[in-house]
């Protein structure tokens, strides 16, 4: 049966099939398109049969999830009410918003799937970039991955054939060979996660009862590694023998195309690399190495804005609903219902007890604070960029030693030529800056403006993460190459001013370290107009740095 | 719930397989840490340990799995007082579980329906004579941490807050799990594990399809796969009760103690608790062994296990931790 499985609807549709043989095993569904009709007439039939979907969102609380007692309810009832949790039941569970899951309730979630008994999981994710996107701990969970981006209805195709009956999935047989294929094929694609291999094979033995087979062949492992494998994949494997088919290199148009049926039991493996190959996207390595260099900083996007990431000392309690996030205070609660007791037992005789109404509650607050964010903007042109970055790198290092104790996070932005690049994204781990740090090349002008433009916006992008930023500025010489779109020094040092007086209005401390034998005039008027502090060091090694910077970041 | 997959039917992660039966062996060791990517069977192979471990009598309906009726705490509900086996608990500390949820708390239903102050046992109350299963540990909110690190150490769990004033035992082996790569553990908290271990989905192909067919021998006919490794798991079983017997009578010679003291002090880590630590794990193996007496070759066996995440790290240094032991390992025993 020919299929067009690079058609990101058919491949939806024929997903939720399979989740419905097999819920335990595979997981669920990662769909990643914006809210709209097509979305929704893609989930729309989970709702009919026996086990209807729950929708759910990530402010959702605890007990409503696995279950306790409704407190607000209880007390305007008078009885004990009780939220039999969500998860609890084996009915699909739909997750709106998706990507705007905290790393707790991921955890959470990703736990009841482990277990194998509960529901399966459609997560919903709206983000708009590359970098907003679910936490990574569900998404290892989930077998199948969907993008409706870009496509319209007149575009989706008909839904997948149900065939005959289905087989129960006891009754299918899967051949050792098949499983080696799989093993191979992800191995080929850089999936280091074993549990790649095990949905896949999971979906083709599911995809095998579907059509009624007996055993697996060829058609199901080739549908099983195209729903499973590209959104996994990391590298590209290389070719080794000539590629069959001409026309399976082409990403986006081309069918898979199914080679003539052979009546042993060998399945070829190069049709099942061909096949994943098929479906990955053009440049995947280039959108990979964007990707990682994206993710970094902990904390959801939208409302956590002005939330730090630490809790500090406790507050006083103020008036408010119980979310399973916060803490009932009860001596307040009690202080605050004491004074109607009398008028409540007049008006309601009969009730015993304390008469306590949801508006008398009280929760915990506690202070906000946040962990501070270094973010290194390093210059790495000339001839002593070699030199200076290595001591950069190295008091990077020495400042992630001390982070348990300040809870810094640092990250590294480089600029040299005619750009600035994010080397390390935010971090605190000493392991992931060992890797990042290791080649870092250096020469060329000095672009002062498109770094100091970076910086801001990761400044910007970090505090909306819960973290508070600094700015460390390293460099020795004037601005030399201006924005992209003029030229000449003096455009390029009106630049580095503006972008300077832009990172001011963001309100954020700086510093600015001078490596040159002599300081600068130019350094210290920038460093006014960053609004921050300057720092001669000519010889400027990684101790000194480190605590050059500590001293003049801390300040007031 | 589905019986979990065999302990003994976990392919490779030798070092992690190890790690658990010793503290299977000697719950006193302190917790394991497991260091390593997702997807490489952490979580795996905690329950399979716990399933292989003979049940624990318990009295029916304790909430912090007593052992006896004398030791069942006096804020617990009376119940019955019958003796029943239960496998041993494993118990799972999300990432976000609050303060409440892990160390108990008021009960808020009691107190504010019916206006009585009963306490409502948390996660460490049912992880008792049990494991703890900590994932993504490096995550964790610092104040829970500290929780975590005083009842480890103490055995005891201590709560005076809101009116209540409550002790119960807490005596469980912590297991954590973590990817380095996302974030890095206070070394006060590192300190606090017994043992740490690293691993990684295996390179070798052959390991990775054997992996893949064993799983799903599991997964199409349970019953069968369980049948053919209870065997195995059985004799992983009484090696760990013949241990847990013969460790008392173990003897540990002058010179090991020397050796232990020698290496932990070339290596430079931090404190007391790594030769302690060493001392417990030598023994533990020797007696798993069957060995009757402590020799360097258990030392050195145990050694990377247990010193690798003690050393005071050099940022500027390269070289691995558990290459750093291997190598003094060499140098001091030649």
């Amino acid at each position: 049966m020919t299929q067009d499985l690079t058609d990101p609807w058919f491949n939806g549709r024929l997903a939720l099939r399979l989740l419905a043989l097999d819920p335990a095993g595979l997981g669920g569904l990662h769909l990643r398109a914006r809210a709209g009709a097509l979305r929704d007439r893609m989930v729309s039939d989970l709702g009919r049969g026996a086990a209807p979907a729950r929708r759910i969102t990530p402010m959702i609380s605890d007990t409503q999830l696995f279950g306790g007692v409704d407190i607000a309810a209880t007390l305007a009832k008078g009885a004990v009410v009780h939220n039999t949790g969500l998860l609890t039941r084996p009915d699909p569970v739909i997750l709106a918003m998706a990507e705007r899951c905290e790393a707790g309730l991921a955890a959470r979630l990703s736990q009841v799937v482990d277990r194998g008994d509960g529901p399966y999981l459609i997560l919903l994710d709206e983000g708009a970039g590359p970098d907003e996107t679910c936490a990574s701990s569900l998404l290892e969970r989930v077998a199948f991955s969907v993008t409706l981006d870009g496509l319209r209805e007149s575009d989706c195709g008909p839904d997948p054939d149900m065939g005959t009956a289905p087989l129960p999935l006891f009754r299918v047989a899967m051949p050792d060979d098949a499983l080696v294929m799989l093993t191979v094929t992800a191995a080929r694609f850089g999936i280091d996660s074993l549990r790649a291999p095990l949905f896949a094979m999971r979906a083709a033995r599911a995809h095998a009862a579907l059509m009624g087979r007996a055993q697996a062949n060829e058609d199901d492992l080739r549908v099983a590694v195209q729903l499973v494998y590209p959104q996994r994949a990391t590298l590209l494997p290389q070719d080794t023998e000539d590629p069959a088919e001409p026309d399976s290199q082409d990403a986006s148009e081309s069918t898979a195309q199914n080679p003539d049926p052979d009546d042993r039991q060998t399945i070829p493996d190069e049709m099942l690399i061909e096949a994943v190959r098929s479906i990955l996207p053009e440049g995947l390595l280039q959108a990979l190495q964007t990707q990682s260099a994206q993710k970094g900083g902990k904390g959801a996007g939208a409302g956590q804005k002005r939330r730090g990431n630490r809790r500090g000392r406790p507050l006083p309690s103020r008036p408010g609903r119980p979310d399973g996030q916060n803490r009932i205070d009860l001596i307040a609660t009690l202080r605050a219902a004491a004074p109607w007791q009398a008028v409540r037992r007049k008006l309601t005789p009969e009730r015993e007890g304390l008469l306590i109404r949801p508006s008398d509650i009280h929760v915990r607050r506690f202070q906000e604070r946040s962990d501070r964010l270094i973010i290194f903007t390093v210059d790495a042109s000339g001839s002593s960029a070699v030199a200076r970055l290595a001591e950069a790198k190295g008091a990077v290092e020495l400042m992630l030693a001390e982070a348990y104790a300040r809870r810094d996070h640092v990250a590294l932005i480089t600029f040299r030529g005619d750009g600035a690049e994010l080397i390390l994204p935010p971090t605190r781990s000493l392991v992931q800056t060992k890797r990042r740090l290791a080649g870092v090349p250096g020469g060329g002008g000095t672009p002062l403006a498109a770094g100091l433009k970076i910086a801001a916006e990761l400044a910007n992008r970090s505090r909306g993460q819960g973290l508070s930023p600094a700015l460390a500025l390293l460099t020795d010489g004037r601005a030399n190459v201006p924005l992209p779109g003029r030229s000449g020094r003096a455009a390029a040092s009106e630049d580095a001013t503006n972008m300077a007086l832009l990172f001011r209005s963001l309100g954020l401390p700086s510093a600015v370290v001078d490596t040159s034998v002599r300081p600068h005039r130019d350094l210290q008027t920038l460093s006014v107009s960053l609004g921050g502090t300057y720092v001669p060091l000519p010889r400027a090694d990684a101790r000194g740095l480190s605590r050059a910077i500590g001293s003049a970041l801390t300040g007031p | 719930m589905k019986h979990p997959f065999p302990f003994s039917a976990i392919v490779g992660q030798d070092a992690m397989k190890q790690a658990m039966v010793l503290t299977a062996v000697d719950p006193g060791i302190g917790g394991v840490l497991v260091f390593g990517d997702r997807g490489t069977g952490k979580s795996t192979a905690v329950r399979a340990l716990a399933a292989l471990l003979p049940p624990i009598t318990v009295v029916q309906g304790s909430p912090t799995n007593a052992a006896r009726a004398e030791d069942m705490p006096d804020w617990a509900e009376p119940v019955a007082g019958d003796l029943v086996q239960v496998p041993t608990p494993v118990v799972d500390l999300p990432l976000g579980a609050t303060e409440d949820r892990v160390v108990g708390a008021l009960d808020i239903e009691r107190a504010l329906t019916r206006g009585e102050k009963a306490f409502e046992p948390g996660l460490l109350a049912r992880a008792n004579r049990g494991y703890l299963y900590i994932d993504e540990v490096n995550l964790l909110e610092d104040h829970i941490v500290d929780l975590l690190l005083d009842v480890a150490q103490s055995g005891e769990n201590v709560i005076e807050r809101e009116g209540l004033s409550i002790r119960h035992d807490a005596r469980f082996v912590l297991v954590g799990s973590g990817n380095p790569e996302e974030g890095e553990l206070r070394p006060q908290l590192l300190d606090r594990f017994g043992l740490s271990v690293e691993v990684k989905s295996p390179t070798d192909i052959e390991e990775r399809i054997e992996v893949i067919r064993r799983r799903a021998a599991f997964d199409t006919d349970p019953e069968a796969f369980l049948t053919k490794w209870r065997s195995e798991d059985a004799v992983i079983r009484d090696r760990i009760l013949n241990a847990r017997a013969a460790l008392p009578k173990i003897a540990t010679s002058d010179d090991t103690l020397r050796d232990c003291a020698q290496l932990c002090m070339t290596l430079g880590s931090d404190g007391l608790r790594g030769e302690l630590t060493l001392l417990r794990g030598a023994k533990a193996l020797a007696a798993y062994d069957g060995d009757a007496a402590v020799t360097r070759h258990h030392v050195k066996a145990v050694a990377p296990m247990c010193l690798s995440h003690r050393l005071r790290r050099d940022p500027l240094d390269d070289a691995g931790s558990t290459t750093r032991v291997r190598r003094t390992l060499e140098d001091v025993f030649a």
